[in-house]
């Protein structure tokens, strides 16, 4: 039942969507299938998905063990532009090194600046019983000025007329990549990885257990002997450490470099994939698969039936809508207010 | 039999090859980084697209991906249009440099023209306009009209054709009103129009009686008609949002460009080339002039508009200093263009410091 919500959900953004194509003046079945199926029918589409999949997926399996335990991290999107400043600092400051020992360490110093830029929030909700939506929100938007502020002062590529763009990073400092002549890196079998762990957390460990006792009976689990505090810290270090690789991989795989216009909103992306995975670590990598699929089906779609930009975002929109809507009608039922049955037990009687 | 049948194959494919050669249309991709419908940057560029189709008809096939943003989706929006066999690529936006020169060396048989950047190679051209030419017009004209002696100027990203563009501005309104100031607010974006009109706001509540925008969409413009101010349609006319704010405009003419370049590829004379064209060029023109400007003064911008193009008249004309005092050009000395490209100062008098 848990998963038809989802199946169903695509299914009517699916109508929907053709029904929308139709009224663009669009063929609507090609168009779905330029969406859903061609990426999947050459090499390098399919290489593409990586790439897009690689940090939605990273990122959600992190989001969806906090959002199981009634922790949320909204603030994706800012721990994963922290860990591309801090993992791309990592690689200039020591530019033109070679050595193995680069890249990893640039993923710690990405991974840790996540978590630390993580427990912000998780810190002023413990302490001060500060909000960590509204908290891990707003730092997206320090964190964005942060990579301005940085790739136009210290990180400015010196010899790049001030435009505001670091050096591009050197070879020791780039994701290896997977597939020759394309650009899926090594970041998609971390991903993976990230998966198979967060599994093993959830249905093996005890640590699952507390964070779904927590978010489904809070008081249990402190009675049980949870400390919330942990598992809001732990939540929130984990969620926020995977969202820094994730933006450590991005800078130091497909972009190369730190630029303003790194972030491109895979945190937020990455809430609808976690819900849409139903915060399960194996539904999270299909979401994800999913959720690159509609991007660069979307872009193919652009370019081949000249579908406007703001079609495919509604497209994508409606996938939420519709998942939120099954939740609603999954979960209750729609029954006549007191008031009406009222009225029609009058009427009944007159 | 064997061996005919495969002779016929291969016959078959080197004519069908041969035919399919001669009727192909040329491709030619186009990548925006807002939507053609922003009424600014974009969708003056889209013109120019719809002005190379209308001049070249069914010899050539345009296509284009719009809001494309300047991160990571870049480079897959362009080998996706390379692969799918445009012959011509036009990367509209700065922050697409890198990913041209990326994709560019994966596809050494397509050609790449991008816009406002600085690398080249065999198969990627740059090509820009000096729009600080057109600031010099406009600045005349807000220095002249402002009566609060301020001016709000919108900037997208402290990037040098950004600066140059506040410089050339600042210059020109300092040159009719000593007592001009200039209140910058940087955006950070090129395209929001929710972030523009929230600046415009900003701007207007500190004094701010003329603006001008380095941004994409007439939000401020919008915001200035409301509030019964003055503004400058920037990329595109914006009239239609701004019938009484609107003094003039500086509006990008891509399609000259647009035309020659797609030409050049099929005749075979593309080569790659560094553009950079001024008003004299057609790549900047001046919006006609709206009735609220004096005549008088209408006539000092013509002028200056005209001195311009006859090469009279250099907007970075010394002595001009730095903001920090120290000299840049010395009297009667003109700003040669490795300078102007790589602009990252305010000149004297701007207050603020430039986002480093």
């Amino acid at each position: 039942m848990t998963w038809a919500g989802p199946l169903l959900a695509v299914a009517l953004t699916m109508i929907f969507g053709m029904i929308l194509f139709a009224v663009l003046g669009k063929d609507p079945v090609r168009t779905i299938l330029i969406i859903f199926w061609e990426p999947l029918t050459n090499d390098f589409s399919r290489s593409e998905l990586l790439v897009k999949g690689t940090p939605l997926c990273l990122i959600a399996v992190g989001l969806a063990l906090g959002f199981r335990a009634g922790v949320w991290n909204i603030g994706a999107e800012g721990q994963f532009i922290v860990g591309a400043i801090a993992g791309g600092a990592a690689g200039l400051a020591v530019y033109d090194t070679a050595g193995i020992w680069v890249l990893p360490m640039m993923c710690l110093a990405g991974a840790a600046a996540g978590a630390a830029w993580a427990l912000i929030p998780a810190i002023l909700r413990i302490r001060f019983n500060a909000n960590e939506i509204l908290v891990s929100l707003m730092l997206v938007y320090v964190a964005g000025l942060w990579l301005s502020a940085l790739v136009t002062g210290p990180l400015r590529d010196p010899d790049g007329f001030n435009f505001p763009e670091s050096r591009i990073f050197h070879d020791s400092a780039t994701l290896p990549i997977l597939i020759e002549g394309t650009r899926a890196h090594v970041g998609a079998l971390a991903a993976l990885a990230a998966v198979v762990l967060a599994w093993i957390a959830l249905e093996r460990h005890e640590y699952g257990f507390s964070l779904k006792l927590f978010g489904q009976a809070p008081r249990a689990a402190r009675f049980a002997g949870y400390r919330e505090a942990r598992v809001v810290m732990l939540s929130m270090a984990v969620s926020g450490g995977l969202a820094g690789l994730a933006g450590t991989f991005e800078a130091a795989g497909p972009v190369g470099q730190l630029v303003p216009a790194l972030p491109v909103g895979y945190g937020f992306t990455a809430i609808i994939v976690a819900f849409l995975g139903r915060l399960h670590p194996g539904g999270v990598l299909l979401a994800s698969a999913l959720m690159a699929l509609t991007y660069i089906g979307g872009e193919g779609a652009q370019l081949e039936m000249r579908l406007p930009a703001a079609a495919i975002s509604v497209f994508q929109g409606m996938l939420l809508f519709f998942l939120l809507g099954m939740d609603v009608f999954s979960r209750y039922r729609l029954a006549p207010s007191k008031a009406r049955l009222a009225r029609r037990a009058q009427g009944g009687a007159a | 039999m064997k061996r005919l049948s495969l002779l016929a194959a291969a016959a078959a494919f080197a004519l069908g090859a041969g035919a399919a050669q001669a009727a192909d249309p040329l491709k030619v991709g186009f990548i925006y980084v807002g939507p053609v419908g922003d009424f600014g940057w974009s969708y003056e560029h889209d013109q120019a697209r719809q002005a190379v189709e209308a001049e070249y008809g069914d010899k050539v096939e345009t296509s284009y991906l719009e809001s494309v943003p300047e991160g990571p989706d870049a480079e897959r929006a362009l080998r996706q249009m390379a692969q799918s066999g445009h012959d011509l690529i036009f990367t509209t936006s700065f922050g697409y440099m890198n990913p041209t020169l990326k994709v560019a060396k994966q596809f050494p048989d397509v050609k790449f023209e991008h816009a406002t950047g600085y690398k080249r190679a065999a198969n990627v051209s740059t090509y820009g306009s000096r729009f600080y030419e057109g600031r010099h017009v406009i600045g005349l004209l807000a220095g002249e009209m402002t009566k609060t002696n301020t001016i709000g100027y919108i900037g997208s990203f402290p990037i040098p054709e950004v600066v140059r563009g506040i410089n050339a501005a600042y210059l020109a309104a300092k040159s009719v009103n000593p007592d001009v100031k200039f209140k910058i607010v940087w955006v950070n974006t090129w395209f929001d129009p929710g972030k523009e009109a929230d600046a415009a706001n900003a701007l207007i509540e500190q004094g701010a009686d003329v603006i001008m925008q380095h941004t994409d969409s007439p939000a401020a413009m919008t915001i200035a008609e409301e509030k019964g101010i003055f503004a400058f349609g920037q990329a595109s006319d914006m009239k239609q949002f701004g019938p009484n704010a609107r003094l003039s405009s500086i509006i990008d003419h891509w399609a000259p460009y647009y035309i020659e370049r797609v030409g050049a590829m099929m005749d075979g004379t593309w080569e790659s080339t560094d553009t950079w064209g001024g008003i004299d060029s057609g790549m900047v023109g001046i919006g006609e002039f709206s009735d609220k400007i004096p005549a008088d003064l209408a006539a000092k911008a013509t002028a200056a508009k005209e001195a311009i193009i006859a090469g009279e008249l250099h907007p970075f004309t010394g002595p001009i200093n730095k903001q920090d005092g120290s000299a840049w050009l010395a009297a009667g000395e003109t700003a040669d263009d490795g300078t102007l490209l790589g602009m990252n100062f305010y000149v004297e008098g701007i207050e603020g410091e430039l986002p480093k």
